[in-house]
């Protein structure tokens, strides 16, 4: 099936920013729709477009992908970021498990009140330098290999490197006690592909603003605070 | 490698049930390690097994498996329960997110205070009566096979069958809008591995009761 996937989301980061990661990084080019008005998202569900009512939705190959996992799987799959085999796919999941539930902690940070943003900031960083950061330190330190699984450039390096920034545009220093991270960081943020992507114009989305936020609870019609993790 | 998997992880449901399911779906046999005190938690903490200091735990093939979704998805691959080709992997990959966002519902459930219960499950059904079964439903009705997708068991089905049972122990005729779902449930529990997941004996964990959340609270050191 040609034509590029076609992403359906608002305008910034949220569930659907790992998987632009993951498309640039394969090299592949897409297009966006961004949903900016509460009757484009009950238009989507009209047309029966979001399995689950839900946001992000991928069109790729044919398919309207909805499920954010479902979706980096086959993205994983189809441009050979996803292992060799099943044991190594089985490593790759684990590892992106983590970061995901790293980066899960910050996802709704935009979303709460202020003083629940100081406890969930607080709280991201430390379970990053205590419980993540230093698996994937010790990962590296003992292979001694350049990408995380395999010896091969796969999406656990790619979900990996997300999160680092991520954390690092809260917390500037969190590499300071991992220097086989800082190297990680170092050496693929050169891949052309990565390189290209952090690249100021390209399709990478910047860190939430109260725009973003304004944006999501109109489409959503959710104005509450949501509660911390 | 051989012998059998081994799972570690409090005596409940939690996050593990679904991993017992597959297993079970698929015919595998496996043991069980329960963690009953705080101490048998840290000593696998420092004895390095729990990759990020959490269950569940599955150790097969040489392998010390974290993160359900990461142990249950290979356990689909290895058995081949997920799919044929890519496609279809993407299917199932979509039905299976579905039914494990309705089922994490649940897990939270048992620990929240008496007070929001109530509230918490009303939630649940609604979610699972407009948004989730509909969706199933209706896949079952279009193609009008037996199974969710490609025409063979798999791990969507075994995940179906789990969210089914496990909403109709809060709301016993959930299914009553859903002819096909009622359909697909019966033959479900006629396949012969997972008949014999159902019966008493086997190693499917009842409903979460207070002595399960006392235990679990007390090894995390939740409040």
């Amino acid at each position: 099936m040609g034509g590029k996937p076609k992403l359906y989301y608002f305008d910034g980061r949220g569930k659907m920013e790992p998987i632009r990661w993951l498309l640039a990084a394969a090299g592949v080019e897409f297009d966006e729709e961004f949903l900016e008005t509460r009757e484009q998202y009950e238009k989507l569900l009209q047309d029966g477009d979001l399995l689950f009512q839900q946001v992000p939705m991928v069109e790729i190959d044919g398919m309207k992908m909805v499920q954010s996992r479902a979706i980096l799987r086959y993205i994983a799959a189809k441009y050979n970021l996803y292992g060799k085999d099943l044991k190594e796919q089985a490593l790759i999941d684990m590892y992106v498990e983590g970061t995901t539930d790293l980066m899960g902690l910050i996802l709704m940070y935009p979303f709460l009140s202020s003083e629940d943003k100081k406890k969930q900031l607080a709280t991201f960083v430390e379970k990053a330098t205590k419980r993540y950061f230093p698996v994937y330190e010790k990962v590296l330190k003992d292979h001694g290999q350049d990408f995380l699984v395999g010896n091969q450039f796969s999406w656990a390096d790619i979900h990996l490197l997300e999160a680092i920034l991520m954390v690092e545009e809260k917390a500037c220093d969190t590499l300071s006690e991992f220097p086989h991270l800082q190297a990680f960081k170092a050496k693929i943020s050169n891949i052309p592909t990565i390189k290209k992507f952090l690249e100021p114009g390209s399709q990478r989305k910047p860190v939430p603003d109260d725009r973003y936020v304004e944006t999501v609870r109109r489409v959503f019609q959710a104005y509450h605070d949501v509660k911390a993790t | 490698m051989s012998g059998k998997p081994k799972l570690t992880y409090f005596k409940g449901r939690g996050r593990m049930e679904s991993i017992r399911w597959l297993l079970a779906g698929a015919g595998v046999e496996f043991d069980e390690k329960f963690l009953e005190t705080k101490e048998q938690y840290l000593e696998l903490i420092k004895g390095g097994h729990l990759l990020f200091d959490q269950v569940p735990l599955v150790e097969m093939d040489g392998l010390k498996l974290v993160q359900t979704k990461a142990i249950l998805n290979y356990i689909a691959g290895k058995y081949n329960l997920h799919g044929k080709d890519l496609k279809e992997r993407a299917q199932i990959d979509m039905y299976v997110e579905g039914t494990m966002d309705l089922m994490g519902m649940f897990l939270m459930y048992p620990f929240s205070p008496p007070e929001q219960r109530e509230a918490q499950l009303a939630s649940i059904i609604e979610k699972a009566t407009t948004r989730y079964l509909p969706v199933y439903e209706k896949a079952l009705k279009q193609h009008g096979q037996k199974f969710l997708v490609g025409d063979h068991f798999s791990w969507a089905d075994v995940q179906l069958i789990e969210a089914i049972l496990m909403l109709e122990e809060k709301k016993c005729d959930i299914l009553a809008q859903f002819p096909q779902l009622q359909a697909f449930k019966a033959r479900a529990c006629n396949i012969p591995t997972i008949k014999k997941f159902l019966q008493p004996g086997s190693p499917r964990k009842p409903p979460p009761d207070e002595a399960y959340v006392a235990t679990v609270k007390k090894i995390l050191s939740l409040g």
